[in-house]
């Protein structure tokens, strides 16, 4: 195994393009150094990131929208007041992976490009309308966090690219997002369902949401119809169950030792509604916090 | 059979709560657990596992690993003693163990060991595993036990099983217990209500937090020593020399501090493996399970399929109850029938009882004890029965378990006459509880159960010396899983009359001490406590021959008292006390050292009951569980150090609340365990646990002399049941199965409509 620490991004793609065989990128290394002791994948060659200026920055740009570096871990986005408050299913959604000292390392780039169908922040990044910068050979290019991922343990990016920061829209007037996933345990578990919603209000009116689904389908799921379940409510009752029903009708999940499909597909469904609810109050200025499970 | 000099008041030391003496150790960091030894040249042991539920081995090529450089050996069972004979049943437990350690000629389950490596590194070992070509033939097979037991199954091993098991049942049945008195059927008649119902329980690790770990020698002379973590180095001595080939004493067994074992560690898995590595590399060889070789290939505890039949008056008399219990034990006998179906109905007086157990082989890995082991399932379906009863009569569940209550002279469902018990005391103590009548809120119910475990005895040998500042040692051979050094201390403090802090306690090697039975069957405190008495007595006992010696007046007229040796009444004499550390100053001046034996196989442990309270609110949205109040009610005989039985109290709950509600072995179609890590094996984690309240009740046990009873696995018996009967209150529905995860009880809602 080799291991590199590049001073740039184009440095690293440069490493990762001439490599052969099972090149890893070493962000928090909360998947790859696990994955490695436990003998699932040795990788050949090893980048780490985190020597690259910049990967540890959160920052604000002037529009209100905000860059975040590819190694700033969970638990410094969770002491950013300034990003708690904008983005507090972000946060929430990322603070619920692992543990105290998982949190001290983990970043959101590593649970998006370690492509698990049921990675935590993943649904809140996809609600959020986040954006990655992508490095490579050819230069930068921006994606979708959404389109990133393909399948269990696979993403977009091609050889010799890597995700070189993360964005977030400015967050606008009365809006809100949050991220709720079930597990049978209080914490340190792997999301049966999970699922976040990010929304703008007009009054009390919805008028922009964008619900998605994890841990329910290969990929993350962003539902338009569950979207349009609310949109133009004011999250009534009847909206909640139209929520609900497009959020089931949506999963494709597999039956496996975390869950049943039809206990995935019931609860993602109960999981939306309170999600929208904690959405819902975040837009109307409530501060709620972040929720276990 | 109680002992004449039984004291059960006016203590000194007993019944207070000094810190452990291994305390500061394991809180710095400085205890060594089985992962901490290290050794000159020391290489390092790698296992290949099958990963085939059941399959013949046809042929394994060594030869790619053992010419790598850094490999000094590999072995296979031909590495292994052909002196161990195959017997049915538990008889021939020594080739049961070693089939398991190493495969012969089939892999039995997934996880299955069939070549281990030592070389010079873990990396370098685990390496080489890859190069290890294993052909197999795979067979069908089968994990489940109401399957293995249909005509179609294939058949794990035939001839395993043993005289008790009638002819025509599925060679997978290797043994059956049958007991039980009275008529039931007459008894069934007689009941206002009878309920047949069918319960199923799965597997469940113990969960221990340590991984088990040693670091073997055995050099071409046959000796060999041994570190290793394990309830009992005596039994692994044993057994490693038998399945080695050489004599138990040229095997020297230390047992390392233990980071767990609940019955997990009461036999071997590795040792016998690191121990042949060692003798064909002929170095030191260290063997660390991972986790997930701990989930495949260590022993969890059975898995049981039960029917319960119980009748009832309108009263809430009970008039006959039946139970059939079904127990997989993995790929060998041993699964815990018998004691699940003499557990069953003990807690109650019953003039009309029948119970029958089936031990059933599946391929899976072979079942270890588990804390009170068979006895939690079985009280999960009769408990169960019970509250149903209860809730369709209208009667009130504390007061049907008062009525029926097993008390002093009962007739136990398994057979002999109870004597002093503590059942109703444990029910009176619940009754009296706040717990018991704080109000409930929307969403939650409320569950009771009893529970029963009978306790051990087993072979005990313990030694005690002073040294000539009056302070002394004790060497016990029961390695200390629940604070037992505290308590040791603190009974041999109570004989001798010295501080608690002056004395150290050791569990010895088996090299210096006779033999001791494993710590298991909650018999530390009451076994080795007794022989811990008892020696110190010896030591007293010779302390007074000193004192009258020097006073020149018979021993008789001496007494022990406070620390001193005082004239026993004003006839004998008129002597200032001696103390203890005045005698031994001059020992070897006035006789030579003194120490105090004892060795016995003590028989009065003392049966043991315990309530239980439990409050679970279940969301009926999602249909998880969380358990809100929790309180243990126990009788301990007499509680030595009352911290450690209220740890146990409380460990025994926490286990059986991640059993009752999402501990389980998942096995996929292909009979490979599908949740080998603690991501996927869903054991309790500390905030999914309330403060789980205790109270200890003391009724005192005739056969300890200070009436000691074993707490250790009685704590573990009602949890399934009491959760079951809160969570089922709760949801509505009677749930049957466990694990009650959420995907079964949000299916059980919906089925209710
Ligand atoms: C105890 C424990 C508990 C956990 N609990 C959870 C949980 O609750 N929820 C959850 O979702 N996850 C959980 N995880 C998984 C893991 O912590 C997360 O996925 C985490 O976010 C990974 O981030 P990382 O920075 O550590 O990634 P790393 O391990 O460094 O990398 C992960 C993957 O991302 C790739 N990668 C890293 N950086 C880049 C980059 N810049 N460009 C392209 N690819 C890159 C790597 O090549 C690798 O494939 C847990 C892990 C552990 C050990």
């Amino acid at each position: 195994m080799n291991y590199h620490s590049p001073a740039s991004f184009a440095e690293a793609s440069r490493i990762a393009a001439d490599a052969s065989g099972i090149t890893r990128f070493l962000a928090g290394g909360t998947d790859v150094l696990v994955q490695l002791r436990a003998d699932i994948v040795t990788p050949d060659t090893l980048i780490d990131i985190k020597k690259i200026p910049g990967t540890g920055a959160i920052t604000r740009n002037a529009d209100g929208s905000w860059t975040l570096g590819v190694a700033v871990p969970g638990a410094e986005l969770g002491e950013h007041a300034g990003l708690v408050a904008d983005w507090p299913g972000v946060v929430e959604a990322m603070n619920l992976v692992g543990s105290t000292q998982v949190q001290g390392r983990a970043t959101l780039t590593g649970n998006l490009c370690n492509g698990s169908p049921a990675a935590d922040s993943v649904p809140a990044m996809v609600a959020a309308s986040m954006t990655a910068t992508v490095t490579g050979p050819n230069g930068d290019r921006t994606v979708a966090v959404r389109d990133i991922p393909t399948g269990p343990g696979k993403t977009s990016l091609a050889k010799g690219e890597l995700v070189s920061a993360l964005h977030i829209p400015p967050r606008g007037e009365n809006a809100g997002d949050a991220y709720l996933r079930f597990i049978p345990r209080s914490e340190m578990d792997i999301a049966v369902v999970g699922c976040a919603v990010n929304l703008r209000l007009d009054g009390d009116t919805v008028v922009e949401a964008r619900v998605s689904l994890g841990a329910v389908a290969p990929t993350v799921l962003l539902v338009e119809d569950a979207a349009a379940a609310i949109i133009g409510s004011t999250l009534d009752d009847a909206a909640l169950d139209r929520l609900a029903a497009a959020a089931s009708a949506a999963c494709k999940p597999i039956n496996d030792k975390r869950g049943t499909i039809e206990f995935r597909t019931e609860v993602a469904g109960v999981l939306a509604k309170r999600v929208a609810r904690i959405a819902y109050a975040r837009a109307k200025g409530e501060i709620i916090k972040g929720h276990h499970g | 059979m109680a002992l004449d000099d039984l004291k059960t008041k006016d203590f000194a030391f007993v019944g207070t709560r000094p810190n452990r003496p291994d305390g500061l150790d394991k809180v710095t960091g400085r205890a060594k657990f089985g992962a901490d030894a290290y050794a000159p040249g020391m290489l390092h042991g790698a296992i290949l596992r099958s990963p085939h539920a059941h399959a013949r081995i046809l042929r394994i090529d060594t030869s790619k690993a053992e010419a790598l450089k850094d490999v000094k050996a590999v072995v296979t069972r031909a590495d292994f003693s052909d002196k161990v004979e195959f017997a049915p049943g538990l008889e021939g437990e020594f080739w049961n163990v070693l089939e398991n350690v190493m495969a012969g000629d089939k892999a039995l389950y997934d996880g299955h060991a069939v070549a281990a490596v030592a070389a010079t590194s873990a990396l370098a070992a685990r390496d080489a595993l890859k190069l290890i070509e294993v052909e197999y033939e795979i067979l069908p097979h089968v994990t489940d036990v109401d399957k293995a037991m249909l005509a179609d199954a294939p058949v794990i091993r035939e001839g395993a099983a043993d005289y008790s098991v009638p002819a025509g049942m599925h060679p997978n049945v290797v043994r059956m217990h049958e007991s039980g008195h009275g008529d039931v059927a007459a008894g069934f008649a007689e009941a206002d209500l009878v309920i047949e119902d069918h319960f199923t329980t799965e597997a469940t690790h113990q969960g221990y937090i340590e991984p088990h770990a040693c670091l073997a020698t055995l050099g071409m002379d046959g000796k060999g020593e041994l570190w290793c973590c394990t309830q009992g180095h005596w039994i692994v001595q044993k057994t490693c020399a038998a399945l080695l080939g050489i004599e138990t004493a040229n095997l020297r067994v230390t047992a390392s501090e233990i980071g767990g074992g609940f019955g997990g560690k009461t036999t071997v898995f590795i040792e016998p493996v690191a121990l042949a590595l060692s003798r064909k590399a002929n170095k030191p060889v260290k063997l660390v399970m991972s986790r997930s070789e701990v989930f495949r290939a260590t022993g969890p505890t059975a898995s049981a399929s039960m029917d319960i039949k119980i009748g009832m008056k309108k009263d809430g008399t009970l008039t006959a109850a039946e139970g059939i219990f079904r127990l997989q034990g993995g790929a060998f006998p041993g699964g815990p029938a018998e004691f699940t179906a003499m557990c069953a109905f003990a807690p109650y007086s019953l003039s009309n009882v029948r119970q029958v157990g089936y031990d059933v082989m599946t391929n899976r890995p072979k079942q270890a004890a588990y804390r009170a082991p068979g006895s939690p399932m079985a009280a999960f379906a009769v408990e169960s029965v019970i509250d149903e009863l209860c809730n369709q009569l209208g009667l009130d569940p504390i007061e049907v378990r008062l009525k029926n209550a097993s008390r002093e002279g009962t007739k136990a469902s398994y057979g002999p006459r109870f004597q002093q018990i503590g059942l109703v005391q444990t029910l009176e103590a619940a009754k009296a509880h706040p717990h018991l009548s704080a109000p409930l809120k929307p969403g939650q119910g409320r569950g009771i159960s009893c529970g029963f475990w009978f306790n051990h005895g087993g072979e005990t040998s313990v030694s005690l010396a002073l040294s000539e500042d009056g302070s002394a040692q004790v060497m016990v051979g029961t390695p200390d899983i629940g604070g037992s050094r505290a308590s040791m201390a603190l009974m041999a403090a109570e004989v001798l009359g010295i501080p608690y802090e002056n004395i150290r306690v050791t569990i010895a090697d088996t090299a210096t001490l006779g033999y001791n039975d494993v710590s298991h069957g909650s018999r530390v405190t009451y076994a080795s406590g007794l022989a811990t008495i008892k020696a110190a007595r010896h030591a007293v006992e010779k302390l007074c021959e000193r004192a009258a010696k020097k006073w020149g007046i018979p021993v008789d007229a001496v007494k022990w008292e406070n620390g001193c040796a005082v004239p026993s009444g004003p006839n004998a004499g008129d002597f200032d006390p001696l103390p203890l550390a005045d005698i031994t100053a001059n020992m070897g001046q006035t006789g030579g050292p003194i120490s105090g034996h004892f060795e016995a196989t003590p028989e009065g442990a003392g049966v043991s009951f315990a309530t239980h309270i439990v409050d679970a609110e279940v969301d009926p949205e999602t249909g998880k569980t969380r358990v809100v109040r929790y309180t243990v009610i126990q009788d301990a005989g007499k509680a030595i150090h009352p911290t450690y039985v209220e740890g146990q109290y409380q460990g025994g709950a926490a286990q059986g609340i991640g059993w009752a509600l999402n501990e389980e072995y998942i096995y996929g179609e292909d009979g490979r365990l599908q949740n080998s890590v603690f991501l996927d094996y869903r054991i309790p984690v500390a905030s999914d646990l309330p403060m789980i309240d205790t109270v200890i009740v003391e009724v005192p046990n005739p056969g300890h002399p200070f009436g000691v009873r074993g707490v250790g696995e009685t704590s573990i018996c009602p949890p399934l049941a009491a959760i079951a009967n809160a969570v089922s209150a709760a949801a509505g529905v009677r749930m049957r199965n466990l694990p009650m995860s959420p995907p079964r009880i949000l299916s059980a809602l919906k089925a209710d409509g």
